[in-house]
């Protein structure tokens, strides 16, 4: 393992300067009260600015991107990035701007996030989008708190539930809590759908609203949409997209059309801004006509006068939940991706990646369990059952075989409802030959599985470290460098 | 442009290898009443040239940086970037992966945001230091809920010098019916009222929040903030600026329990105000109550060093409703940057940025008082300051017609930021621009 | 698995050990062994009043979260703090180390837990699930 930071810093190597001081000597220097200076300069470490570039270049090398290779992990669309969404987001015109600069000197950043809008309203159904909430679970609790509002408004007061299928993501019962409701369970049918009758038995006038992800985490359409968002609405609840699948569907249906209320999208998802190593995101929120008094303020409207402004008189909305516009950045990267495509291009990437993810299901269902082996969408849950049976070999070790061959594994354990679940979602950016590649691979795995089981238990072995202790990690917290815990 | 490698061809032959022909089969388990029957209506796709045209063209229509000094601070700062954390945070394998949770081949990133939460611990003066949230003010929203649910008390006390949108997001981000939140009246000084506060933090008080330096740029009296906060068992929450932290006591030191800001300052492009990031740093006590990722050190199986994701049962994927938060995706690279900033500048270098923009603020002063302006507020700032004009927002326009990007525009005042890269020259213009009008 | 005879048992796998008006709780070896490996014991709070199948904490392992609960009414006179540095002591010898002390305040409850023979035989069921 590369040497820390910390272990690389030598006194007096760090070189880095500003411009000599054009200020006259008597301005009066640092004049800030004595009891309020820190003692001590932070412990940062000193570095040559060589030394920290090598640092991290060596740390680049030690982490995977879609841009590294194959990335088929379900229910985060490791879509490809395109390279010119990059160069657009630094442009200074775009990166160089103070989010409170007069309207009129930010005309274009506000026609940018304008006309964003317009676009994601439209390939949802929706009417209004904010963009301000930072990812997914930001715009989950932007979504809940709408719905909370909603009921509020109307007087409605004895709304304490939003029910959630066993299938959900975690970030929808947390995030049902963290807007102070309590959160019901649906149960799924054998096939994988919500469970009609328990959803009707969990239906009353105490549901504040339902929370789905279509198609599921199963990869599979809910058939019965239709008829769920007439009883939700019939029991006086609202109906919530989780928009995590969203590349699914995009430009065949619409969650506007299903009877979806409110959504929320991912653009590092479905809209190819990159993942970050764990973030920034973006996850705007739209709603249909009727809750858009209640959407997080400001909203960006044009004027008259062909010029663009800042809208914050919506005395109903929820407040805000982030500084400023949301992930500006982000957004840049979502425009210029939607532009590139287009109408056409958009339904062909979900086109595509639906198509990928049959492919891998059709040409793996006969080496591995696949729990719902029906037409799926753009993605899909296989098992290692058959490989935990025969050979002891799980899940987990076959994930960590596929590092050995150079892919990020699948989603690994989840959905909750399925034993052993990995969980493949190739997206559209793989081609046939790459599909092909890692669907012989797969077949190898578990042929080793049966034949030299050890290998597999023990991968990866062709990485710079092997299966990590979590255990004592978790147990006796190490989570911040201190030179007595090293080695 | 399309990122799709297969051709129609290409994926026709697919099609037949799974039992299909027209790629609409794939669809034919989504109802017909709620297909879209058209296309959607969005322009055709653009060449990679014709859309960078585009681009450009929306972006020159911004007054940016390059162009515009900048004079506005409240919460996003125009510090210098080096070339090397642009180049260095650009790299595709940090920038197109995801969570590092396959520690075996994540550990260049789980590595780097070790790191970062060390230079967070190192910078506040806390224990234990998260993977990053969203932004300061949700920081100070995750931060609000750790001191209620730590406490079991409602009461969380805001101070009318803390920053606007702050106490906006931490509403929003309370609990409803289960936390209130509590705005100390404003005396007008530009710091907390601490008769006021006393009156205030009761016994059902969760927590003090206090922002160093606050929202006009002022050091509240924090030694006397602390003893209220804790004489009646709440917590402290300090909103800290990461670069007055390099000059500036620790929250550490002062005893704070939570330091939340934006880190936004350190090597973050302002970007129109996002993604920057939230940090996050507590004492060891409120470790497993902290929200969102953490990075711990251990081994592998062969006793070698190793970073992996830890303590994830606080989190909402294994805890689900019970999680202390529904916090997922966070500002991972943007984390990266400020600890690529934080190693390129070194000690030495943050706290010269710190003593600049302090120094660029204090000669600002001096010159608008010079030119007959009046401060709003008597009291030591860090480097920002308000100034009284009689029509904020016409001044601004003003300014910018001549080539400036003034300040925030309070009530009869604006709130200039300096940092680092404002010249004299540039202030000197400032100056002389604003002599002219603000009273007029 | 190790189920002494002396002790109680509730349904969610805690134990019950009584000591006059003392009731010493901890969890079982089925417990043990389903959370794996344990990271973390939440311990309840000195003083504080539950009624019977209260959550009184939680016993983490590293991919799950369980909620432990009390058998039996009271109030909390003692927590074995040394599962606070030393949680893996749950997993080595999960009846000589005790998560909390309640002054029950219904020895009634104890007519609602289960004794070893029955314990064993519940377990056997969940197994079989």
């Amino acid at each position: 393992m590369p040497e820390l930071l910390f272990e690389k810093g030598v006194k007096g190597s760090n070189a880095f300067t500003l411009p000599p001081s054009e200020l006259p000597a008597d301005t009066g220097e640092f004049s800030l009260p004595a009891e309020h200076l820190r003692d001590l300069p932070p412990a940062i470490p000193e570095l040559s600015e060589v030394e920290v570039v090598r640092h991290y270049m060596g740390l680049s090398h030690l982490a995977y991107g879609v841009d590294d290779g194959m990335y088929p992990l379900g229910s985060c669309t490791m879509k490809y990035n395109p390279k010119i969404n990059e160069w657009a987001a630094r442009l200074p015109g775009f990166a160089d701007i103070h989010p409170l600069q007069p309207e009129n000197s930010v005309q274009g950043a506000m026609a940018m996030l304008y006309e964003l809008e317009g676009m994601l309203n439209e390939i949802g159904g929706m009417d209004r989008f904010t963009l301000q909430p930072a990812a997914g679970a930001h715009g989950e609790f932007v979504g809940i708190r709408i719905i909370r509002a909603y009921h509020m408004h109307r007087d409605d007061d004895k709304r304490t539930v939003i029910l959630v299928p066993d299938s959900a993501h975690g970030t929808n019962p947390a995030t049902a809590s963290a807007a102070g409701f309590k959160m019901v369970e649906v149960k799924s049918d054998p096939l994988g759908m919500v469970d009609m009758d328990d959803l009707k038995h969990k239906l009353n006038d105490e549901v504040a609203g339902l929370m789905l992800t279509n198609p599921n985490t199963l990869g599979l359409f809910e058939k019965n949409i239709v008829e769920i968002a007439r009883l939700v609405h019939e029991a006086g609840g609202l109906l919530y997209y989780d928009g995590a699948n969203l590349n699914a569907v995009m430009g065949v249906s619409r969650p506007g059309d299903m009877g979806f209320d409110i959504v929320h999208y991912n653009l590092h998802k479905t809209f190819a801004t990159p993942h970050g190593g764990g973030g920034p995101g973006s996850g705007p929120v739209g709603v249909k006509a009727f809750l858009a008094d209640f959407l997080p303020r400001p909203t960006v409207e044009l004027g008259e006068d062909g010029k663009y402004f800042f809208d914050y008189d919506h005395p109903l909305s929820i407040g805000k939940v982030k500084s400023f516009y949301g992930n500006f950045g982000v957004m840049v990267k979502a425009y210029a991706y939607i532009k590139a495509l287009g109408a056409e291009g958009i339904k062909d990437a979900c086109v595509q990646a639906v198509l990928n993810a049959n492919y891998l299901r059709h040409h793996l269902a006969d080496t591995y369990d696949i729990p719902y082996n029906v037409l799926c969408k753009h993605e899909f849950v296989a098992t290692a059952r058959r490989q935990l049976e025969e050979s002891h070999i799980s899940t987990m070790d076959i994930a960590k075989r596929l590092i050995d061959y150079g892919y990020h594994p699948p989603t690994v354990y989840f959905p909750l409802i399925v034993k052993e679940a990995m969980m493949l979602e190739p997206t559209e950016t793989e081609s046939r030959e790459r599909l092909d590649e890692f669907i012989a691979v797969m077949k190898n795995i578990a042929r080793e599985a049966k034949e030299t089981p050890d290998i597999v238990h023990a991968a990866p072995t062709r990485t710079i470290i092997g299966r990590v202790d979590e255990v004592t990690a978790a147990r006796h917290p190490v989570l911040s460098y201190q030179e007595e815990k090293q080695a | 442009m399309r990122y799709t490698p297969n051709s129609g061809d290409v994926v026709t032959s697919m099609l037949h290898s799974i039992g299909l022909s027209r790629p609409e089969e794939l669809f034919s388990d989504i109802p017909d009443e709620i297909k879209l029957n058209r296309p959607l209506e969005l322009q055709p796709g653009m060449s990679e040239l014709a859309l960078r045209r585009e681009l450009k063209k929306l972006a020159d229509l911004n007054a940016d940086g390059q162009n515009y000094p900048c004079f506005l601070g409240a919460g996003c700062y125009d510090h210098y970037i080096p070339a090397a954390v642009e180049q260095l945070s650009a790299r595709a394998e940090f920038y197109t992966a995801y969570t590092p949770y396959q520690p075996e081949i994540s550990q260049g990133i789980l590595q780097s945001i070790f790191e970062y939460q060390s230079l967070i611990c190192r910078l506040t003066g806390m224990d234990v230091a998260n993977a990053s949230v969203y932004d300061g003010g949700s920081a100070l929203g995750e931060a609000c809920k750790m001191a209620w649910e730590q406490s079991k008390r409602r009461r969380i006390i805001l101070p009318p010098t803390l920053n606007p949108d702050y106490a906006e997001i931490a509403t929003t981000y309370s609990i409803v019916n289960e936390m209130k939140m509590y705005l100390l009246p404003d005396n007008g000084s530009g710091v907390i009222d601490l008769k006021a506060l006393e009156a205030a933090a009761d016994d059902s008080t969760a927590a003090v929040v206090v922002q160093y330096p606050n929202f006009f740029g002022h050091l509240e009296d924090i030694a006397a903030i602390e003893k209220i906060a804790h004489r009646g068992k709440g917590l402290l929450i300090m909103v800290v600026d990461p670069i007055a932290l390099a000059c500036l006591k620790t929250p550490g030191a002062w005893g704070a329990d939570i330091a939340v800001g934006d880190g936004q300052p350190l090597g973050n492009p302002m970007s129109f105000g996002g993604p920057h990031l939230g940090f996050m740093a507590v004492t060891n006590k409120l470790m497993r109550k902290v929200p969102g990722r953490l990075v711990g050190q251990t081994t592998d199986h062969q006793g070698r060093r190793a970073f992996v994701l830890t303590l994830q049962a606080r989190e909402q994927h294994i805890r689900r409703e019970k999680a202390n938060s529904n916090i997922c995706s966070n500002q991972a690279l943007n984390a990266l940057t400020a600890a690529m900033y934080m190693a390129m500048v070194g000690p030495e270098g943050l706290a010269a940025v710190a003593r600049r923009s302090h120094e660029m603020a204090v000669y600002a002063a001096g010159a608008m008082r010079k030119a007959g302006l009046k401060l709003r507020y008597d009291q030591p700032f860090f480097r920002e300051f308000a100034v009284e004009v009689n029509e904020p927002g016409t001044v601004n326009q003003y300014l910018l017609q001549n080539g400036i990007i003034g300040g925030y525009e309070l009530n009869g005042a604006l709130l200039f930021a300096f940092t680092e890269k404002r010249t004299k020259a540039e202030i000197d213009e400032l100056v002389d621009l604003l002599g002219g009008v603000a009273n007029a | 698995m190790n189920i002494p005879q002396e002790l109680y048992y509730s349904r969610e796998h805690e134990w019950v050990r009584v000591e006059g008006e003392q009731a010493f709780i901890g969890i079982t070896d089925f417990a043990q062994e389903h959370l794996g490996d344990i990271v973390f014991v939440e311990l309840p709070e000195l003083e504080a009043e539950f009624a019977a199948m209260d959550e009184i904490g939680v016993i983490e392992s590293v991919k799950a979260v369980s909620p432990m609960n009390t058998p039996v009414a009271g109030v909390i006179i003692q927590v074995n703090e040394e599962l606070e540095s030393a949680p893996e002591l749950l997993n080595e010898d999960c009846y000589a180390h005790f998560i909390c002390v309640l002054r029950m305040s219904d020895a009634a409850d104890l007519d609602d837990l289960m004794k070893a023979e029955a314990y064993a035989a519940f377990c056997e069921e969940e197994e079989a699930k």
